[in-house]
């Protein structure tokens, strides 16, 4: 790896620039490099290289100073992101705090940030789901945000393309509404959730609980030792970095990959203020950064440039970067740029127990984290009084339970062999919410960062359709609970901020139609043809997967096109 | 998904409660000052005493070999509220007291029959109270001595690896698998 320490123009001028090295532009280097461009990766933290630099990796519990609980002056200090269920002792060095990067909250906006190179490709949760048809017909056929420029038939090949090479695992289930896609074998479902999953899809007609589908390596195939990744073990720390690469992040996987060709310099501690637009040439020739260490401001150039910063920060990014073409933002002709922002409405979870199966237990540790329930509502026609649906996480495990009274031996020996309860079953919602214009973020007026980068403004809430459904999802689950058998059902309304749910997306949307919409059918830029952005923030809406395998496929299919749009001589 | 787990998992020791997650999540600024004797010989040697009472060497070892006592005084310094930093402080005083009413005698000079004795009274006493007490009420100071000594146990090296049985590197996931009661129980990841 080169690290830049001139600002001659030649020196730093690449074919590709990157801004972003997380789960997208960590896919975009790849693409780029293997496709023989000499390319720049910008990355706003710092470096952080797989094996290397995962400090607790291979840490005993005892060796945690609080055995995990994060002290209690960080937590007031940084109430955001300790509300962040990874925010632990084990994985807190890869969380932004609150402190560091302040933002402005017109309303409550939980934003979860992970600033190095990989991004929260680090500590992401791994589901993968692959978009179905009636995912990108939403908006067309319920008639909100645009018709997405795409549709399932676009993007399936390219789901199989990054599919192979990150690895995913999961049943081919052969549902309609969750496409399968290219698996290593799944993780099993345990006694009780195949208990439940037959009483689903015994009452009702198309719903179903499945292995989850997620990015481990329950079988690596021979790319996957290419890449110098192993089975995955079973551990279930991967929020602290996996020796063996068992599941997919930026680091253990694509980075290194580009990396190997030669072709990547990666360049950590760049924040970049934004991007030059010059108005003689008519199209976008590179970036402006500062070096987070030496302060310095410099300027780096290519013929084409992805924007990857995670969601939020793209829009941050793009509408820092005006020119006299683009007074507000770039390429911002719609004036959509920074609206319609959506996520998903995680805010909804129903427990319950059960009885049965108490001659069985689970051995080992499921790394999938158990059932998946794809999305049943709403799906082929409209047929509840809200728009859209959820998909639903459900998981069944037993608990270690002793008596815990008394002083002693009888207490030591009673903690030390307890028994276990009854079967604790959960489920989670993960619902759709729609964009909506109202959902905004902009550039605070003011306040500045310590890189002269205006303050982001969230002004982004929920609304009376994620009520709805989130009653809904509370009714169908104790329905679906009571069928199977399950007792003392409780449902938890969480009340959690927008944002804890770390999906969110939109501000860039794609679409048909430049008036309306800030990218085309290839995520590039309506009005800016050598930019484009792939990650979070150029869904048209949002569904119900967990969103990151899309990211992945977008845009590996985008530095494709951009690729061959070079060779054509139509992106100079 | 399932992110929930992640925590949940953290907690399974005493039947699935988040120990001590009432202290992590409220009250107000810790103080200065006092805290820092719990790190001074005495203290540390007092408090290794009472968690080996509550947890005491068996055929494994107890609460004082695996370093319980240093424990306490780190969660109590780094991770308590002000208010229950005082609680617990206030309450090893209260520990002697007990000694003294019960068999005129130091917890420290004690033997280990009169220092059972009396952390169980003490240990009824903080579960009757803990049975009622409303969510603003404080904790009671023996709660929170037990909870520390518990969690401080069964995740140190002896607690997890002599204790109970420790698999950090488990390579494989069976969902369907027999259950024998009386197994030992599994230690954190």
């Amino acid at each position: 790896m080169a690290y830049l320490n001139t600002d001659s123009a030649k020196q730093n001028t690449f074919d590709a620039i990157i801004i972003g090295s997380g789960m997208s532009g960590g896919w975009a280097a790849k693409e780029f490099t293997e496709k023989g461009l000499n390319t720049l990766m910008l990355e706003r933290g710092r470096d952080v290289k797989h094996l290397k630099d995962y400090p607790t990796t291979n840490m005993y519990p005892w060796e945690f100073e609080h055995r995990g609980e994060v002290p209690y002056d960080i937590q007031q200090a940084n109430p955001v992101i300790s509300r962040c269920y990874a925010y632990r002792e084990d994985a807190m060095h890869f969380f932004v705090k609150d402190t560091e990067h302040p933002y402005v909250q017109d309303k409550p906006f939980d934003w979860i940030r992970g600033y190095q190179v990989g991004g929260k490709s680090l500590m992401w949760a791994r589901q993968t789901q692959r978009w179905s048809e009636y995912d990108f017909e939403g908006p067309a056929r319920d008639g909100f945000a645009v018709d997405w420029p795409i549709r399932y038939k676009d993007l399936a090949p390219w789901y199989s393309y990054v599919e192979k090479f990150a690895g995913i695992s999961g049943n081919k289930d052969g549902l309609d509404n969750l496409p399968d896609g290219e698996f290593l074998p799944a993780f099993p479902l345990n006694s009780v959730e195949r208990h439940f999953s037959k009483v689903v899809s015994g009452n009702y007609t198309g719903r179903n609980v499945i292995s989850a589908r997620c990015a481990h390596l329950s079988v690596p195939q021979p790319i996957h030792t290419e890449q110098g990744r192993v089975m995955c073990q079973k551990r279930i720390l991967c929020q602290r970095g996996c020796p063996f690469g068992g599941y997919f992040s930026a680091n253990s996987t694509v980075i290194p990959w580009a990396l190997k060709t030669g072709k990547l310099t990666l360049r950590p501690h760049s924040v970049v203020q934004e991007v030059i637009f010059d108005d003689k040439k008519g199209k976008a020739t590179g970036v402006r950064i500062m070096d987070t260490e030496t302060k310095q401001v410099m300027e780096y150039y290519a013929k084409v440039i992805f924007v990857n910063a995670a969601a939020i920060n793209t829009n941050l990014v793009l509408l820092n970067s005006k020119s006299q073409r683009f007074p507000n933002g770039l390429g911002n002709d719609s004036g959509v740029l920074g609206k319609y922002v959506a996520f998903h409405n995680y805010s909804a979870r129903i427990s319950a127990e059960y009885d049965g199966d108490m001659d069985l237990m689970t051995d080992g540790r499921n790394p999938a984290g158990g059932g998946y329930i794809p999305r049943f509502r709403n799906v082929k026609k409209q047929e509840t009084n809200f728009l859209r649906g959820y998909a639903a996480g459900f998981s069944a495990s037993r608990w270690a339970h002793s008596d815990e009274s008394g002083v002693g031996k009888s207490l030591k020996d009673n903690l030390s062999n307890p028994s276990l309860t009854n079967w604790k079953v959960g489920s989670h919602m993960m619902g759709e919410t729609i964009p909506k214009k109202s959902n905004t973020v902009t550039l605070d007026p003011n306040q500045k960062d310590a890189w002269g980068v205006p303050l982001l403004k969230f002004n982004i809430s929920y609304d009376d359709n994620d009520a709805k459904m989130k009653q809904d999802y509370f009714e169908q689950m104790t329905e679906m609970f009571t069928k199977a058998g399950f007792k003392n059902i409780q449902t938890y309304d969480s009340k959690q901020a927008p944002g804890l749910d770390i999906h969110e997306m939109g501000g860039v949307r794609m679409g048909n139609d430049p008036k309306t919409s800030m990218l085309n059918k290839w995520n590039q830029m309506h009005a800016c043809n050598n930019v484009f952005v792939t990650d979070g923030a150029c869904m048209t809406s949002t569904s119900t997967q967990n969103p990151s395998l899309t990211y992945m496929a977008l845009t590996a299919r985008a530095v494709d096109y951009a690729v061959s749009e070079m060779k054509k001589g139509n992106i100079t | 998904m399932n992110r929930r787990e992640a925590i949940e998992r953290v907690a399974w020791i005493l039947g699935g409660t988040v120990i001590g997650a009432e202290f992590f999540l409220s009250g107000c600024k810790p103080s200065a000052g006092k805290v820092e004797d719990l790190f001074d010989k005495d203290h540390v040697a007092f408090l290794n005493e009472v968690a080996d009472t509550i947890l005491p060497k068996t055929n494994t070892p107890g609460a004082k070999e695996a370093k319980v006592g240093e424990f306490m005084g780190v969660m109590v310094r780094d991770c308590y509220t002000a208010d229950d930093q005082k609680i617990f402080l206030d309450g090893l005083g209260k520990i002697d007291e007990a000694a003294d009413k019960k068999f005129s005698v130091k917890f420290m000079q004690a033997d280990v029959k009169q220092r059972t004795a009396v952390l169980a009274d003490l240990d009824k006493e903080q579960a009757a109270y803990t049975k009622t007490k409303k969510k603003e009420d404080p904790n009671h100071f023996y709660y929170m001595i037990k909870q520390l000594t518990l969690l401080g146990y069964f995740t140190s090296e002896v607690g997890c690896t002599q204790a109970l049985r420790y698999l950090p590197v488990p390579g494989k996931f069976d969902g369907n698998y027999p259950y024998k009661k009386g197994d030992k129980a599994w230690a954190l990841a």
